[in-house]
């Protein structure tokens, strides 16, 4: 099966995750900065399909299920968080939560 | 039944382990501590039978229970070594120490640190039996620093006031001055002998050194240092007075009747080493001759009832000095064993006296105690007679009596030793019954508060006892003794005087101090008054009461000029080290907290730059 190569399939994984990685770092919203913690997990879950298919073992799928789980455990609680956090500070700017400087 | 031997120090230590670990309720506290000392005692008790009854090859018994440590053909064992001389000194601080832990029961009742201070106590006894039975020097260092540090703990037993701390490093730190000489001495015996079990190192010294040899006099210098410390003679003798800020069953136990007399135990157990040196043997006459009579003055013009008892204690352990000095060993053993009935008789019904009179010390405000306090003072007259040495009678005046005969006639014995033994006589004569005098007779100051119970007064009657037949013992007690220790008055030196003449003058001079002390401090008139009034009888005073002014001189010649220097020197450069570390974490921690920003970005960043370095270290390096 010669399907896409491998290095496709990691530039596409990668351009995800720096995506998802500069999100985080410049948004100060928290709803976005969630949204862009499940880019990332979907880059790394890109890879490692890539790499499954390139190898023709299944592992690669398995541990795409396991980041889907783990993605949806954390944005259960991250949402969660998010509400209580809405609730205390009547915004989500990320940076209003910094009462523990120094 | 000999084997039974290691249980004598092992319960003691035993029970102080297991109350120093378990809190117990005060009565299992005082049954525990009791009994162990109980049963130590009697196992003491029956190993000395079996000893007496069977006598072992050679008459001693060694037990080997491990060896310690084995590097480099130094193996010193966990040894226990019984003779004549350590079996007497084992029962009597055996039994001696039951009879005050029995005391200290009632008289501790209220304390708050009832069971801290029997685990001291305790532990007190084990650290004294191991020192005794040791059958090497090191093992007998180990009993003997463990002893001072007892000592230590009790004196500073009521920590609260910084006072009795201070008595309480004073004597820990002026014996450690002797305990240095001491053990400068073990390395040199070491050294030269190569072992430091005690029996082969005397069979060495007397094969390899010849009398009068340097190194021999320098070995029983060094040792004689650590003895002069424990037993608070000539140089270092101020640290006991001041330890009498320890309560008063401490004071009869550990400085009055056994520890202060390790140092006696110790030049008896090496006596073949100061056969050896003639120079070292009578430098222990001239300190114990020296220190009898300067504690006796001292002893007459303090006021403290404990401090009399504590320079008197001195003057007394002088005449052991004495005695080992002119080579009658055996009269030092049995004053030890007089001593530490009597002596510790005067502290336990001084501790009535003062208990009953709510913690008063001065004698000068007691007095007309007789009626209201009979068995304290029918058993303090019994010992106070003891201790003057009223003749024919009590135990002190059958041991002191061979001191002073053994002073002008032993093998180094001369005619000025025994006029200061004497002399010696008199003083303790006048100072004993000036305190007689002052607390039990004349008229009433203060009022008893406290009349003592069962466990004060039995073990009280039971010492006056022993302070009056101890004395009989003498004739099988020298006999039983010379089998350790060398005494032969008729054959060495000739004999200055005989027995006779000598017990004659120690008597007359005992009733003259009676009859000086009835003058001066019974009669009423005011003729010490006058006496002090002098401008030269004033100054005399002074001077015998700061104990002829000892601290005065080392805290100028010692303590001012060390504090000084620390002054000076308190900015060194070792300090600049520490104090370099110091705020070099204080500006790290400066810079470090400003990461601490609390804003979410600022740590995502901080966490994707670190992984990406970790991975560039791990791919590229």
């Amino acid at each position: 099966m010669t399907g896409v190569p491998m290095s496709y399939g990691l530039i596409l994984g990668g351009i995800l995750f720096v995506l998802g990685l500069a999100g985080l770092l410049m948004r100060r919203n928290l709803l976005f900065i969630l949204i862009s913690i499940e880019i990332m997990l979907n880059g790394a879950g890109v890879a490692f399909v890539a790499a499954g298919s390139r190898w023709m073992q299944p592992d690669g799928q398995i541990m795409f299920l396991f980041i889907l789980a783990a993605a949806a455990g954390e944005v259960s609680v991250g949402l969660a968080l998010l509400l209580r956090f809405y609730r205390q500070q009547q915004t989500l700017d990320a940076d209003a939560a910094s009462e523990m400087r120094n | 039944m000999l084997s039974l031997l290691w249980l004598v120090p092992a319960i003691p230590f035993a029970s102080a382990l297991a109350l120093a670990v378990v809190r117990f309720p005060r009565r299992v506290v005082a049954w525990i501590a009791v009994c162990s000392i109980a049963a130590s005692s009697i196992v003491s008790l029956i190993v000395a039978f079996s000893f007496l009854h069977t006598p072992p090859a050679g008459n001693a018994y060694t037990q080997v229970l491990w060896t310690w440590l084995n590097v480099g053909g130094f193996h010193p064992e966990i040894a226990l070594y019984l003779d004549p001389l350590s079996l007497i000194m084992m029962v009597v601080v055996a039994f001696v120490s039951f009879l005050i832990h029995l005391y200290s029961t009632e008289f501790m009742i209220g304390d708050d640190g009832y069971a801290r201070f029997f685990a001291y106590m305790n532990l007190f006894v084990a650290s004294m039996l191991t020192l005794l039975l040791a059958n090497n020097l090191l093992l007998l260092y180990l009993g003997w620093e463990s002893v001072g540090l007892c000592s230590y703990l009790l004196i500073g037993f009521w920590y609260r006031d910084p006072e009795n701390g201070r008595a309480g490093r004073k004597a820990f730190i002026v014996t450690r001055v002797g305990d240095t000489a001491m053990v400068i001495g073990l390395f040199l015996l070491f050294h030269d002998l190569g072992t430091l079990n005690i029996q082969e190192l005397m069979q060495r010294a007397s094969q390899h050194w010849a009398v009068g040899s340097g190194v021999a006099a320098a070995a029983a210098f060094l040792l004689l240092g650590g003895a002069v410390g424990k037993s608070a003679q000539l140089p270092l003798q101020t640290w006991l007075p001041d330890a009498m800020a320890g309560p008063t069953p401490v004071s009869a136990l550990i400085h009055a009747a056994t520890m202060v007399t390790a140092g006696v135990y110790l030049i008896a157990r090496t006596h073949v080493l100061y056969s050896l040196a003639p120079s070292a043997q009578f430098a222990v006459a001239v300190v114990g001759a020296a220190t009898l009579l300067i504690a006796g003055f001292s002893a007459l013009t303090q006021w403290d009832l404990k401090r009399v008892l504590a320079y008197s204690t001195i003057s007394q352990i002088g005449y052991m000095f004495l005695a080992l000095g002119v080579g009658a060993w055996p009269a030092a053993i049995f004053h030890f064993m007089t001593h530490a009935f009597f002596k510790a008789l005067l502290f336990l019904a001084g501790g009535i006296v003062i208990k009953a009179l709510d913690d008063e010390h001065n004698i000068f405000r007691m007095g007309g105690l007789r009626t209201q306090l009979p068995v304290a003072f029918w058993t303090f007259l019994i010992a106070g007679c003891s201790l003057a040495g009223l003749p024919l009678i009590t135990a002190g005046a059958f041991s002191k009596d061979w001191i002073v005969w053994g002073a002008g006639s032993a093998a180094n014995g001369s005619m000025g030793l025994w006029a200061v033994a004497l002399a010696g006589i008199l003083l303790t004569s006048l100072y004993t019954f000036r305190m007689i005098f002052l607390v039990f007779f004349g008229e009433e100051h203060s009022q008893v508060v406290k009349k003592p119970g069962m466990a004060m007064i039995i073990p009280c009657v039971v010492l006056a006892f022993l302070s009056i037949v101890g004395g009989y013992m003498r004739g099988p007690f020298g006999r039983f003794l010379e089998l350790a220790l060398p005494w032969n008055a008729s054959a060495a030196g000739g004999g200055h005087v005989s027995e006779m003449a000598t017990e004659t003058a120690a008597g007359l001079v005992f009733l003259l101090g009676l009859m000086l002390a009835y003058v001066l401090f019974l009669r009423k008139k005011p003729s010490t008054a006058l006496l002090t009034a002098t401008a030269v009888g004033g100054a005399l005073h002074r001077f015998w009461f700061s104990d002829w002014a000892m601290d005065w001189f080392y805290d100028r010649l010692f303590v001012r000029p060390v504090v000084w220097i620390a002054n000076i020197d308190k900015g060194d450069f070792v300090d600049g080290i520490y104090i370099g570390i110091g705020s070099l974490n204080e500006i790290t921690w400066r810079v470090l907290r400003r990461t601490e920003s609390g804003k979410l970005r600022w740590y995502a960043a901080g966490i994707t730059i670190g992984s990406i370095v970790f991975v560039a270290v791990v791919l590229f390096l």
